[in-house]
């Protein structure tokens, strides 16, 4: 009982500081609040209150079954003062830091497929190089503008997307018999050994080259498009679609956040704090998973980003 | 209950190793220069206090004025606290390309040749993109 009444005044002050940054007071005039920032506040102002607001994202990560960088780079480029630029840089290198943390674990046990990533992998992260060049040359409101459009997009398909534990393969196709991607996991849930194989891997190739160049583009992280893909188009199970997912933004993460780390966009006094209450937040979201309900949190993150989403779009087109 | 390594190659086990160990010593180092750079025990190449003054502006600007050069050019300020957290976040950067390189020689000895040269070929993506070849116009 004692732990439900903390559940809910957690959730509570989390919807409070939500709500308090998505306040008019600080959705203000963008050159105000820049102002005010460089003014108004000792150095450690926005450092800590990123802290602050990427615990929380952290936490609403991991219970919303979102990555942190979907959350983060919309959440902080729409109500914080500093140039989508550096909000990018750190949202990939937030996205990068936990699909590095979870990867390891993952591969040990045999949920995520580093034959699936492979081929998969190396499409990705060649458009997303190409998606972070094409990002840093277009003018800042472009990007803002489809980052919104892009953000509202996946809202819908956060909605609708159905999801298949596992989906029907009646037969490999030809590419993945070539490149022999199948295997075996353990489904702890029923105790049984759970073979898999995929099919329509071309398709699913092609798609990806979608996928790599927008987390290139957006500093986003591509967890909430690569599972369908993996999952609905190319017909892994659920869990080697979740987990192969993570373990692959390590890697289309990684060549996109060199091009922003070339590019001077990263700037430590806001990755640091951003990765650690990210990392912190997903520590404590993963405790409340077992009592939380995920239903509820989820709507809560499909509102909050398309509302993230719009305001991203309103700032590109100057309102 | 079991045994997970059955269902894992031992070029996967390799690979998480590898990425494991580059995971834990890049954030161990991240938070430790971060620790010498935020508490001013090593001096920063932009004060604190100016900061806010920068990540307002494009990345551009940014590097203009605070002169400071693109790419690789950050190694000649390691002298300075603010830089010097460059150095874990370049590692975490890098340990893909670290654990792709160490799977390649099992791929070879397994005659696994489509494999180990689509590693070979994404390493070289990495490294290109690492290099700071790949220029990019301003906004």
């Amino acid at each position: 009982m004692r732990k439900k009444a903390w559940i809910i005044l957690l959730i509570l002050s989390v919807v409070f500081l939500l709500s308090s940054a998505i306040s008019p007071a600080f959705a203000k005039d963008a050159t105000e609040m820049m102002a005010e920032a460089a003014g108004d506040h000792a150095w450690w102002f926005w450092p800590l209150v990123l802290f602050v607001v990427t615990f929380v994202l952290g936490i609403f990560a991991v219970l919303g079954g979102v990555g942190g960088g979907v959350l983060y780079v919309p959440i902080i480029s729409g109500f914080f003062p500093f140039h989508l630029d550096f909000v990018r840089g750190a949202g990939l290198l937030v996205a990068l830091s936990g699909a590095l943390a979870a990867g390891p674990g993952l591969l040990k046990s045999g949920l995520a497929s580093l034959r699936l990533a492979i081929p998969v992998a190396l499409i990705a992260s060649t458009c997303a190089i190409a998606g972070a060049m094409i990002g840093l040359a277009l003018p800042t409101y472009l990007v803002q503008i489809f980052l919104g459009l892009t953000i509202m997009g996946i809202c819908v398909l956060m909605l609708t997307a159905k999801k298949a534990e596992y989906p029907d393969v009646p037969q490999s196709d030809k590419l993945s018999s070539v490149l022999r991607i199948y295997g075996v996991y353990y489904e702890d849930s029923s105790g049984k050994e759970v073979d898999w194989k995929v099919h329509r891997t071309p398709l699913g190739l092609v798609l990806f080259i979608g996928i790599g160049l927008m987390a290139g583009l957006f500093g986003l992280g591509a967890g909430w498009a690569n599972v369908p893909v993996l999952n609905l188009v190319m017909g892994a199970p659920l869990k080697i679609s979740v987990a192969t997912s993570k373990f692959l933004l390590s890697i289309t993460d990684t060549s996109a956040a060199w091009i922003y780390l070339n590019k001077g966009c990263v700037i430590p006094m806001m990755v640091v704090p951003s990765l650690v209450g990210i990392m912190l937040g997903s520590f404590v979201g993963v405790r409340l998973l077992k009592i939380a309900k995920p239903t509820f949190i989820r709507w809560m993150v499909i509102v909050i980003l398309a509302f993230a989403g719009i305001k991203a779009f309103l700032k590109g087109i100057g309102i | 209950m079991a045994d997970p390594s059955k269902y894992v190659t031992p070029e996967q086990q390799l690979y998480a190793e590898m990425l494991e160990k580059g995971m834990y010593l890049g954030l161990l180092l991240l938070l430790l220069t971060f620790l010498l750079y935020a508490t001013g025990i090593v001096d920063p190449y932009i004060p604190l206090d100016k900061i806010a003054d920068y990540w307002q502006q494009s990345a551009d600007d940014y590097l203009h004025q605070a002169g400071i050069p693109d790419g690789w050019g950050w190694v000649g300020f390691l002298g300075y606290g603010d830089f010097l957290n460059f150095i874990p976040i370049a590692l975490l950067a890098g340990v893909t390309i670290f654990s792709y390189l160490t799977i390649i020689p099992i791929l070879l000895r397994q005659n696994d040749k489509v494999y180990a040269l689509l590693a070979g070929i994404e390493v070289l993506i990495l490294v290109l993109a690492a290099s700071g070849l790949l220029k990019v116009g301003g906004h």
